[in-house]
């Protein structure tokens, strides 16, 4: 957290509130993404680790979350360890996770069926203990259900990736409901910049932190994971002066 | 026929002398090779057949149909011509399998009564001497008895012709007295009280586990393959089969596996006999454990894998690995998840979509031939106007393949609309001969 002072009165109360919400004992440190502008923002200088977090595409990315799967897989790749993927139907297209820095031999792919099957196995990936994350793409996930994904990634420090994924654009309302994640994003995809001969640049999302337990919310556009799951701030903003790149400043800080 | 006559038939005959106790014996193996692979409850059905209970086993193999196509394929590829039938009750397979099958038939529940009539009366598993009796009397067909009454027929061919009659039809219970061939590690309890709880259940499975694991450490052995049988009161066998992606023989591990199977075991009345066999035991040494010290172990997931593997089933639990194609659908291969590091990836000089469609779905568009991207795609009655685009990449047909791929191409290009959504698209044929494909376009996968 190099842009947070030190607030001990803060800290006891956040220490309070984690007691009160019963999670069982602290946090596990946290996993920069390596972009000091997003870092900088999140509560722990980056993403809990051994807690469940939420990831959706925006538009239509909702519904075929290819986006949201490379950033899940970026991070997925930043992590040790053995990654387990639970998919209810196998649309996952290896050579494209693997561009996003996560290599074949790390992945486990399990094909369940339905939801209630890939959350169980979800759950079960969290509470072994010995994999690096677990990501499972899911559609409805009730406050019980991530509550009990939360608490088994707690108690064996596993990080959990809930990539939410509908069948229909119009069920994506139900992301609004309350889980017991403890971050929630939006990776949207939007148009790239232009290149001086014909062809595609490195694509660019936005990404949204719609939500974050003892946060605030923020969006900032990136660009996509690279070969080893780094994301990247786009040349026109990190060349901006040192002063405008804060952007808002969290009144927590 | 004597073999005199027949060598006259057919010049060069080879003759060799019959051998029952080698058949039955070859009979036997074949049937613990169905043990194995395909259902816990399997007998042999002498002289020439293999009885398999397929109640419970059929769905790890994809549905009935699936699990005999699968029987008789690899029964096939290890040169044996089978015949396969699945139906009610035993009598009526076995009849289906030896007069209907070919080589598989399925009967669907309830149906055995109205396929059994035209078949002959050898399929009812008589003596020879009551089929020649019957015949002498005029019948010929299974049907031509059911009609009949069955008391003149019970006394004078005696009882045996109604028994099989009633099994055929499966008004009669016929059990089946499982294979356990010697040196099957196997441990059974037997209770005098039947039981039903599932929590007593547990713990029996329990109990069972731990002189299991005792018996298959004397023999240095793990199992890979567990079958816990249920004999209930009224002489029905309820089955559970577990497996294991690494020989194990951890107590904790095999109930673990074992007790989340028991919701799917009916009691029924009553439980009265246990059984737990390791009907595949592959050795398992003791060995040492990596040191801290010099390095950090590395996790063991197998237990895990265990336990996702018999909740979703073997095949739905893989990592995948790559194939030497450039064919997108060909280039990745189904490994087991705890199979030796590829080490491996795909060329990493072209980028590749996060999402593949199951199968290329058709596009409109407007694009110029030959080598021009679209201007606009229309994909699933939304069109978008093309902004940006790459290639194209040329992909050839793998003619080594299959002769239809002789000359087929495929061009893929990468899209961005105005959006920003990325989308890998291809157009089937080079743009110009229109023997190397239709020149329609498809949308073959989603970028992030």
């Amino acid at each position: 957290m190099p842009a947070r002072s030190f607030n001990p009165a803060l800290a006891a109360l956040r220490d309070q509130i984690a007691r009160m919400e019963g999670d069982g004992g602290p946090t596990r440190g946290a996993l920069p993404f390596g972009v000091p502008a997003l870092d900088r923002r999140l509560p722990q200088g980056g993403l809990a680790l051994g807690c469940l977090h939420e990831v959706a595409g925006g538009g239509n990315g909702a519904v075929d979350g290819a986006a949201a799967a490379c950033f899940a897989a970026g991070i997925a790749a930043r992590l040790p360890g053995q990654v387990l993927w639970c998919v209810t139907q196998a649309d996952l297209f290896a050579p494209g996770l693997e561009q996003a820095g996560l290599a074949p031999d790390r992945v486990i792919h399990v094909e369940a069926g339905d939801d209630v099957s890939v959350l169980a196995c979800m759950e079960e990936g969290l509470r072994h203990g010995g994999l690096g994350a677990v990501v499972a793409d899911v559609a409805r996930l009730s406050m019980t259900a991530s509550r009990r994904l939360h608490l088994a990634g707690k108690a064996s420090g596993t990080t959990g990736i809930a990539l939410r994924r509908w069948r229909r654009q119009a069920d994506a309302a139900d992301f609004g409901q309350p889980t017991a994640a403890m971050t929630r994003w939006r990776v949207s995809v939007l148009p790239s910049t232009a290149l001086p001969v014909p062809g595609l640049s490195r694509a660019r999302w936005l990404v949204e932190l719609i939500r974050a337990r003892a946060g605030e919310s923020f969006d900032l556009e990136l660009e996509a994971c690279d070969g080893s799951g780094h994301l990247g701030l786009p040349a026109a903003v990190a060349d901006r002066p040192a002063a405008a790149a804060g952007g808002r400043r969290s009144a927590l800080a | 026929m004597p073999v005199s006559k027949a060598q006259a038939l057919v010049p060069g005959l080879r003759v060799a002398p019959a051998d029952p106790a080698e058949d039955a014996a070859s009979l036997e193996r074949l049937a613990l090779w169905v043990l194995q692979r395909f259902s816990p409850i399997v007998a042999v059905d002498p002289p020439d057949g293999i009885v398999i209970d397929s109640t419970g086993a059929d769905h790890l193999h994809g549905g009935e149909a699936a699990m005999l196509e699968a029987l008789t394929g690899r029964l096939a590829m290890s040169g044996v011509t089978a015949r396969a039938a699945i139906a009610d009750s035993w009598g009526a397979a076995h009849a289906l399998a030896r007069h209907r099958a070919a080589p598989v038939f399925l009967c669907e529940p309830g149906t055995g009564e109205s396929l059994l009539p035209p078949l002959p009366l050898a399929a009812l598993r008589l003596p020879p001497a009551t089929v020649a009796g019957l015949r002498t009397l005029g019948f010929v067909r299974i049907g031509d008895l059911l009609g009949q009454p069955r008391a003149p027929l019970a006394r004078r061919f005696g009882p045996e012709l109604c028994r099989r009659l009633d099994q055929a039809l499966g008004q009669a219970s016929e059990p089946i007295e499982p294979l356990r061939p010697n040196g099957l590690i196997e441990v059974r309890r037997s209770f005098a009280e039947p039981i039903a709880a599932a929590e007593t259940i547990a713990r029996y499975i329990g109990k069972l586990a731990v002189q299991l694991c005792a018996a298959l450490e004397e023999r240095e052995l793990g199992a890979r393959r567990l079958d816990l049988l249920c004999w209930r009161v009224d002489s029905n066998i309820q089955t559970v089969r577990v497996g294991l992606a690494q020989p194990q023989r951890d107590p904790k591990r095999l109930t673990r596996l074992l007790c989340d199977k028991i919701e799917t075991i009916s009691p029924g009345f009553g439980i009265e006999i246990l059984s737990l066999t390791a009907t595949i035991a592959e050795p398992l040494a003791a060995r040492q454990a990596a040191s801290r010290l010099i390095e950090e172990p590395a996790a063991d997931l197998s237990g895990l894998i265990d336990v996702l593997a018999n909740r979703v089933g073997v095949r739905a639990v893989y990592r995948l690995a790559p194939v030497p194609s450039d064919v997108p659908e060909r280039s990745v291969a189904r490994i087991a998840p705890l199979a030796e590091p590829v080490g491996a990836g795909w060329p990493d000089h072209w980028p590749r979509p996060a999402r593949l469609l199951p199968r290329p779905e058709p596009i409109e568009t407007m694009a110029l031939l030959p080598d021009h991207p679209p201007v606009w795609i229309a994909w699933r009655g939304i069109r978008r106007r093309v902004r940006r685009a790459d290639g194209p990449e040329r992909v050839f047909g793998e003619w080594w393949k299959r002769d239809a791929e002789l000359i087929a191409v495929r061009d893929y290009f990468r899209i961005e609309d105005d959006g920003g959504e990325r989308f890998w698209i291809f157009r089937a044929g080079d743009g110009e001969n229109l023997g190397t494909g239709s020149h329609r376009w498809f949308l073959h996968g989603v970028f992030g």
